[in-house]
């Protein structure tokens, strides 16, 4: 669905990115994790072109990203923006209705859609001509997962989408996105920092170190074989709050 | 008091239609070509200094130098070079900053992450400054677009002395014939027009920043009816302008005022012609005019053209010697024919308190050589510069201990007050009498003399010939005295130039009559 070759970038003669290759198969969750300045965001943004890659191929379903115009390619594919950048000046309902008038579609057809996206992300519909400014985190970013969902695009690409959420609601997002990919089938490229999210979202992680690409595999092969220490490292937190976690919770068990 | 409040408010409709038709085509344009300019060199860093700071440069020259110096440039460009175009553009240039900068400052300001989601969601470059950029930026443009509506509104008043007619129209004539009620109403007339508009483009803004439809389509409504006026008024002015194509010009002074308005009476009533008479028109933006053509008439002074626009040193000889080479020269080398004297002269004097000159013992101009570094002296804006000056200042080697440019209007009081000893007094002005002042002998001949004399655009001569005509009978029927008590009557009395005017022509068809 998504293969990414040799992508390299480089700003100001720094690479930042440095010949990243993976591929993204039909309906999986693929998480990028690393470290900030990992290059992680730059690479993700590449697939959409958002940042234009100094070398390398992206291809989606088979179809070179580069060959058509930027914001053509950008109108297929959902992306979710670690600053939700909603449009302040715009309702819900229009920022969600953007994406399909940018696509010509029908104004009925786009009433009845946004009406589809608010429910599938459980917003209830008089929400739909509030503003940004006039809802809760929790609220903004499920609109801003709505609005990449509105043209029921076959590929999502997430930014770190809920890293500035509290816990709880993060986790209510979290669950909400597995659920939600499930249902419609996505295919998903995913950024985090947090190695725990990335272990309970994704179908298969890719580790990024200084624009390099570590390690891909599935959670489990990572947990079993980290391929180097950075890997290791990574998981230790992990492995170890999860220890601390099993004590607590064996120590309160009655 | 109030009878001459409606006097003056008589003149209303026609100066703020006047106002209005230049501030809102102005403000228009100006938007027009600032928002889009500030859309392309925002974020340009290369272009975006420079131009900011041209536009800085041209807010920095004062408004009424920068309308002023439309007049040579469009004469240059062989365009209209007095009336609506050089203030309209002087306004337009006026009203580019505080846009252009509130354009770049506002899409400067919209949130980063904002404009990558416009671009991650689709959107072409175009659809991203329409949908989100200008959007977002839009309260800071309206904010810039407000101060260069008060900007603009209140420098239109300086169109007067380009020949547009404006509330500037009440400043300026009514600082001149002392009139201050017109002066008030002028000023109150513009303040409250720029308040209403700058409250209609505030009400814009709220309406729009708040999302309150019905606010914001009022405001807009408001002010597409106020352009709508503007627009078909100014459509049909430029219609009617062109049948009737004799314009007088006055400068801006009393006497000016009163003689234009007997010209056009003249010319009304013997030939039947409409008249429009420009009122207070820069000394040579009046000559500029008739030169090119855009007033067929007005009043000069032998001495004036012989001192400013020949350039000739001091010292002339006697008046018919500098009438007959005036009118040859002007003739000759600019195609205007002087179409006759009035019968008097209107000269520079140098003029003192009357009680100020007997304790000082001076009655000449010469008596001054010896107090002169003790006293201040005053003149108008040209007075220093002009050769007159250096030929009394050599002739008698005076060498005062200050010397003040100022309006002439004020002039008058700051002698009467003390504030300075001597000034460039005009030996017809009212304002002699009215404060006692003494005019000082020029004994020594070192300012020329200055017949009052009538000047004709070469168009006017091969178009109009029966203007000429009727024009030729007010040869020498206006003496000194017959002057000052006119001026006398505006200045002291309160008389309105047209008043003035019409008793004039009345005792003279009379007289006529009577032979």
């Amino acid at each position: 669905m998504i293969e990414v070759q040799a992508l390299t970038r480089t700003f100001r003669e720094v690479a930042a990115v440095r010949g990243v290759s993976f591929s993204v198969a039909p309906g999986e969750l693929l998480v990028l994790v690393g470290g900030s300045g990992s290059g992680k965001t730059t690479t993700l943004k590449m697939i959409n072109r958002l940042i234009e890659p100094t070398s390398g191929t992206v291809l989606i379903d088979g179809e070179d990203a580069a060959s058509m115009a930027g914001h053509v390619l950008r109108r297929r594919i959902g992306y979710v923006f670690q600053k939700v950048g909603l449009f302040p000046h715009m309702t819900v309902v229009d920022n969600i209705a953007t994406p399909l008038q940018l696509l010509n579609r029908d104004p009925a057809r786009i009433r009845q859609r946004v009406a589809e996206v608010l429910e599938l992300m459980e917003l209830p519909p008089s929400l739909g001509s509030r503003y940004p400014a006039e809802l809760s985190g929790g609220q903004q970013q499920r609109v801003g997962v709505a609005r990449a969902l509105a043209a029921e695009p076959r590929v999502m690409l997430l930014d770190e989408p809920f890293g500035a959420l509290d816990p709880l609601t993060r986790d209510r997002l979290q669950q909400s996105f597995l659920d939600l990919r499930r249902r419609l089938g996505l295919t998903a490229v995913f950024v985090t920092h947090d190695m725990v999210e990335a272990l309970l979202l994704a179908d298969r992680i890719a580790v990024l170190n200084e624009g390099v690409l570590v390690q891909v595999g599935t959670p489990a092969e990572l947990l079993r074989s980290p391929a180097d220490d950075y890997v290791a490292q990574l998981l230790v937190t992990p492995r170890r709050q999860s220890r601390a976690l099993d004590e607590l919770l064996a120590g309160s068990a009655p | 008091m109030t009878s001459t409040v409606t006097e003056q408010l008589a003149f209303l409709p026609g100066y703020l239609t006047a106002h209005l038709q230049l501030a809102l085509s102005a403000l228009l344009v100006g938007v027009l070509f600032s928002v889009p300019l500030g859309v392309l060199v925002a974020g340009r860093r290369w272009l975006e200094q420079p131009v900011l700071g041209i536009a800085s440069v041209v807010q920095t020259v004062p408004g009424l130098a920068l309308l002023a110096v439309m007049v040579p440039l469009l004469a240059l460009a062989g365009l209209p070079s007095i009336g609506f175009l050089p203030a309209f553009l002087g306004l337009v240039l006026y009203s580019l900053l505080p846009i252009l900068r509130n354009t770049v400052t506002g899409l400067a300001t919209v949130d980063r992450a904002c404009i990558e989601a416009a671009r991650g969601v689709g959107m072409t470059p175009g659809q991203q400054l329409l949908r989100v950029e200008l959007p977002l930026a839009m309260p800071v443009i309206i904010a810039g677009i407000r101060t260069a509506t008060v900007w603009t509104v209140g420098t239109a008043t300086l169109s007067t002395p380009v020949g547009a007619t404006s509330l500037g129209n009440y400043i300026f004539s009514g600082l001149q014939t002392r009139n201050y009620t017109a002066v008030l109403v002028g000023c109150i007339a513009c303040a409250l027009l720029a308040l209403t508009l700058d409250a209609l483009v505030r009400l814009v803004a709220i309406g729009w920043s708040r999302r309150r439809r019905g606010m914001l389509s009022l405001a807009l409504g408001c002010l597409t009816l106020l352009y709508a006026y503007a627009g078909i008024t100014l459509v049909r002015d430029a219609f009617t302008s062109r049948t009737t194509p004799i314009a007088i010009g006055a400068k801006t002074f009393t006497e000016q005022y009163i003689l234009s308005e007997i010209l056009a009476g003249q010319i009304r009533r013997m030939t039947g012609r409409d008249v429009r008479v420009v009122q207070s028109l820069g000394s040579t933006v009046a000559f500029d005019a008739l030169q090119s053509g855009e007033i067929d008439l007005y009043v000069e002074y032998s001495g004036t053209v012989w001192a400013t626009i020949m350039q000739r040193p001091g010292q002339p000889s006697n008046r018919t010697e500098v009438l007959t080479e005036v009118t040859r020269f002007l003739r000759d080398d600019r195609g205007i024919s002087v179409v006759g004297a009035l019968g008097f002269e209107n000269a520079y004097a140098l003029g003192m308190r009357r009680d100020r000159a007997q304790q000082l013992r001076v009655r000449r101009i010469g008596d001054l050589a010896t107090v002169a570094p003790t006293l201040a002296i005053g003149g108008d804006y040209e007075f220093f510069q002009r050769t007159e000056w250096q030929s009394i200042r050599d002739t008698y080697h005076l060498a005062f201990r200050t010397q003040r440019s100022m309006d002439p209007s004020l002039m008058y009081q700051a002698v009467s007050q003390g504030n300075v000893d001597v000034i460039s007094a005009f030996s017809t002005d009212g304002r002699l009498a009215a404060l006692d002042l003494v005019l000082l002998a020029d004994d020594l001949g070192a300012i020329p003399p200055y017949d009052a004399i009538v000047l004709a655009s070469a168009r006017l001569q091969d178009q109009h010939p029966e203007v000429l005509t009727a024009i030729r009978t007010l040869r020498g029927s206006i003496d000194g005295d017959a002057m000052r008590r006119m001026n006398l009557a505006v200045d002291r009395d309160g008389q309105s130039p047209v008043q003035v005017a019409r008793t004039f022509l009345d005792r003279l068809l009379k007289m006529q009559l009577g032979q």
